[in-house]
């Protein structure tokens, strides 16, 4: 489908992104929310298997763009103006969830809120800067960028 | 996505040339083909380096390649 539908590369990786992100923030939700049953939610364990989430969502990114770069014809693989403008446009989007995320986890420390809390809170604020940062560029390569 | 009101002739200026594809045009300015595809149907607003990189390739002034619409009267 990445192949048919002629994005370039970057737009690509965008696309990878949020599918990797939503897909490894569903299975840790499904993960930690599956072993607490009555057990209150801090007293779950979950930092395990957060770090492997994160690490295989990592690898999967990686792994997705290089079969992808191998399906692509090479003159796909350029990355030129529009591309970077686009890169850095979506990046300042997103942006803005890590700050929250920040601000929200300094918050909760300063509280003496569980650890629990403070870990997911940050591991939220990358997950939804990674979503909005990968949908603003798929909006931009699909409607239209203007740099202004 | 605010609308440009930046128009151009690329497409024309294109099929003048011998029916250049926009992978070719792509080629020569050092582009994606999906940003000429871009710049073509006013998705994207190319910098004045590359406006003037696509004026070279064909040949003629600037303003023949891009045209700034101000028919509402307003002041650019």
């Amino acid at each position: 489908m990445l192949y048919i539908t002629g994005m370039t590369a970057e737009e690509k990786r965008a696309w990878i992104t949020m599918v990797v992100t939503v897909g490894g923030y569903a299975a840790y939700l499904a993960i930690v929310l599956g072993r607490a049953g009555d057990t209150p939610l801090p007293e779950v364990p979950y930092a395990g298997t957060l770090l492997w989430v994160v690490g295989a969502a990592i690898v999967a990114a990686i792994v997705l763009h290089i079969l992808v770069s191998i399906a692509s014809p090479r003159s796909d693989g350029r990355k030129d103006q529009r591309d970077k403008e686009i890169h850095r446009f979506g990046d300042y989007i997103g942006q803005s969830f890590v700050v929250l995320g920040g601000v929200a986890a300094l918050a909760m420390s300063l509280a003496e809120l569980d650890h629990f809390w403070i870990a997911n809170v940050i591991y939220l604020g990358f997950v939804l800067s990674a979503i909005l940062s990968s949908v603003a560029k798929i909006v931009a390569y699909r409607w239209g960028f203007q740099p202004s | 996505m605010r609308p440009t009101r930046v128009t151009n002739s690329i497409r024309v200026l294109r099929f003048a040339h011998n029916e250049m594809t926009q992978a070719e045009l792509a080629d020569r300015i050092g582009v994606t083909r999906q940003t000429v595809i871009a710049i073509e149907r006013g998705r994207y607003s190319p910098s004045l380096e590359m406006a003037f990189q696509i004026a070279r390739v064909f040949g003629v002034p600037l303003d023949e390649v891009f045209q700034y619409n101000d028919s509402e009267g307003e002041t650019p």
